[in-house]
């Protein structure tokens, strides 16, 4: 399986990891179900859809995390988050080299409401505190679900972000915000519209991921290996340095309405282009439009 | 509820807390302990703006006060759920608020919260719910959304959600179930300044919170899947 | 949500490569089979769990017939199926079967 868009959780890990290097933490057989969808009389999974566990990456020893987007949209519950915190609790005591995590998520699975929440604001705490103690916590987003709600802050809290154009990451999808609002507000069948607030090409130019690559698990894995061992301290001068640039944004692009603008913005002189352009090809551009 | 009766309440030496718009922002003062204020009032809608405003003021707090304690005042309908604020990555600008709440509790202030009045879902996570201890105010409302439109998403009828809810707290909305679960320490009731003191006092500085679900019974799973998963 | 449980007895015991494989998702219209060794008995022991009420039946002959081209023995096979139909069914049994019995070249 070389598309990693199609691949699954489970065929992601294969298709990432070095052969031979992965060992499963609570794997199906230990049958960690929910007992809410349980309750609820919903369909349950053997590992609630997210495959946990350790292996190697380019060498590198790695915990990983992957969110299977069949299972109920890839949306965290109570066991499956709980699932994702034991596994940055083990990194505090294995040498491990950082946390891979495949993200794909619409969120809190509010079949499991409170549970649900609680479980994504766990997530996000042990991001935050694993970078903390200097290990990077990397993550990949190029599966059809994309990755949202609390999940999408939890990704914007590691170290690096690895997304294909096909990925989608941001905080509400555009059917919450449509339901919200109203069509006008946000087209959520629009597909293009939708790509270009919250793909991967967009999230990429504006510096939401550090890294664009093809929709292939070997982009992927040289990618992410290359983000493990970049990693990045969170100290204070990191964090007004994103100040800045968060406020700098603000300032720059918080008039526009349309991803367009701020490609335009950007130095691009035919922004309608951009979702034609190649991987390659973007990202070189992009390189000359900063360096200028 | 009146975010000045609350801040009166919690600061028996006084405060200098002002809104602006949406934003709180002051220094209270409890005992001898001076706290950087930070909040929000009027249900906000937490967008690009307020969160980043938020974050300046974390970050401002360890630049120009090492180690003072911060307290949250959290009232807010949710994140802004607007086109705007996605093509902007609202989700990064919640992350670096979460990240700067992350950073001062390494470096040694105690962070708390206080939901005063309302807290839903995504407005929540990156302020309020990443506290060392978040507390709530007896008539405070916290839920990810409502049991109609849950039923609504979820396509699951009414009736069976609102059984459910009857005997787990999963399900329904309010704060006394966050409690169960362990996402809020404690409902304050009575003297806000006495509570604002020993929580300063006692507050964990690692996440308890599937810990302290367990104990009160309301959250079986997580405490057990995390030590299996972190050991196994 | 229905329970079913189905043994099948006089197959073969089959040597496993590995200790147990998961095949499938738990997607709408999909399912996910999981199959250990059992080795405390020589039956073929089935436990499904199914979002479709009513299809006991269906699942039954699903079931003999994949018993009766395999005739394995010696294992356990759970089943979390989301209304994967009985082609889907079939199509998924038959992977983590073979990938059950599957031994590495080494």
């Amino acid at each position: 399986m070389q598309s990693y868009y199609e691949a699954t959780a489970r065929e992601r890990i294969a298709g990432i990891l070095d052969p031979g290097s992965w060992h499963e933490i609570l794997p199906p057989t230990a049958r960690t179900l929910s007992p809410h969808l349980k309750a609820l009389d919903l369909p349950v999974a053997f590992d609630d859809g997210v495959v946990i566990g350790s292996g190697a990456l380019e060498g590198l020893p790695v915990l990983v995390a992957a969110q299977e987007g069949g299972f109920m949209g890839g949306a965290v519950g109570e066991v499956q988050g709980a699932k994702i915190v034991g596994l940055f609790e083990r990194a505090k005591a294995a040498r491990v080299a950082g946390v891979v995590l495949l993200l794909e998520t619409g969120g809190v699975r509010l079949q499991e409401a409170n549970a649900g929440l609680i479980a994504v604001s766990e997530v996000i705490r042990a991001i935050c505190a694993t970078r903390v103690r200097g290990i990077p916590v990397v993550a990949a987003i190029g599966g059809k679900f994309g990755c949202f709600g609390g999940m999408g802050i939890a990704a914007g809290c590691c170290t690096s972000i690895v997304m294909s154009e096909e990925g989608r990451l941001g905080l509400s999808g555009p059917e919450v915000i449509e339901t919200a609002h109203g069509v006008e507000e946000f087209d959520s069948l629009d597909r293009a519209l939708v790509w270009r607030t919250v793909g991967g090409k967009h999230r990429f130019l504006l510096g939401d991921c550090a890294t664009l690559v093809d929709d292939r698990q070997p982009a992927f894995r040289s990618a992410l290996a290359q983000a493990v061992r970049t990693g990045e301290e969170l100290e204070l001068a990191s964090l007004e340095r994103e100040q800045r640039t968060l406020d700098e944004r603000l300032e720059r692009f918080g008039a526009y309405t349309d991803g367009e603008d701020i490609w335009r913005d950007l130095g691009f002189d035919k922004p309608a282009n951009v979702p034609l352009l190649a991987t390659d090809a973007l990202i070189a551009l992009s390189k000359r439009l900063r360096a200028a | 509820m009146d975010w000045h009766a609350v801040a009166d309440g919690l600061f028996d030496r006084g405060h200098d807390i002002v809104a602006v718009d949406d934003l709180l922002s002051g220094t209270g003062h409890c005992g001898d302990t001076a706290f950087a204020v930070v909040g929000s009032t009027n249900h906000a809608e937490i967008g690009v703006e307020l969160t980043l405003a938020m974050a300046k003021r974390v970050v401002a707090t360890m630049r120009d006060h090492p180690g003072r304690p911060i307290l949250f005042l959290v009232d807010t309908q949710g994140q802004r759920l607007r086109h705007r604020d996605e093509l902007l990555g609202i989700h990064r600008y919640m992350a670096h608020l979460a990240q700067c709440v992350e950073l001062a509790r390494a470096r040694g202030h105690r962070v708390l919260a206080l939901v005063y009045d309302q807290a839903l879902s995504g407005g929540f996570l990156a302020s309020g719910m990443m506290a060392d201890l978040c507390a709530a105010l007896p008539h405070a409302e916290i839920r990810v959304m409502n049991l109609p439109a849950m039923a609504r998403v979820t396509r699951l009828p009414e009736e069976r959600l609102r059984a459910l809810a009857a005997t787990s707290p999963v399900f329904a909305p309010g704060a006394e179930n966050y409690a169960q679960m362990g996402a809020i320490d404690a409902l304050w009731a009575g003297d806000l300044a006495t509570h604002l003191m020993a929580a300063l006092r006692d507050a964990p500085t690692t996440d308890t919170r599937r810990d302290v679900g367990r104990a009160r019974g309301g959250r079986k799973l997580a405490a057990a899947i995390a030590e299996r998963a972190a050991s196994e | 949500m229905e329970r079913l449980q189905f043994r099948f007895d006089g197959g073969s015991r089959v040597a496993a490569a590995s200790d147990a494989c998961l095949v499938g998702v738990v997607a709408s219209g999909n399912l996910e089979v999981l199959i250990e060794p059992a080795p405390q008995t020589d039956a073929c022991a089935i436990e499904i769990r199914t979002a479709a009420n009513g299809f006991g039946d269906v699942w039954q002959a699903v079931m003999t017939d994949f018993f009766e081209r395999h005739r394995v023995g010696g294992i356990r096979i759970s089943i979390n199926d989301a209304g994967a139909t009985p082609a889907i069914v079939s199509l998924r049994l038959d992977q983590a079967i073979e990938e059950f019995t599957r031994r590495d070249p080494a």
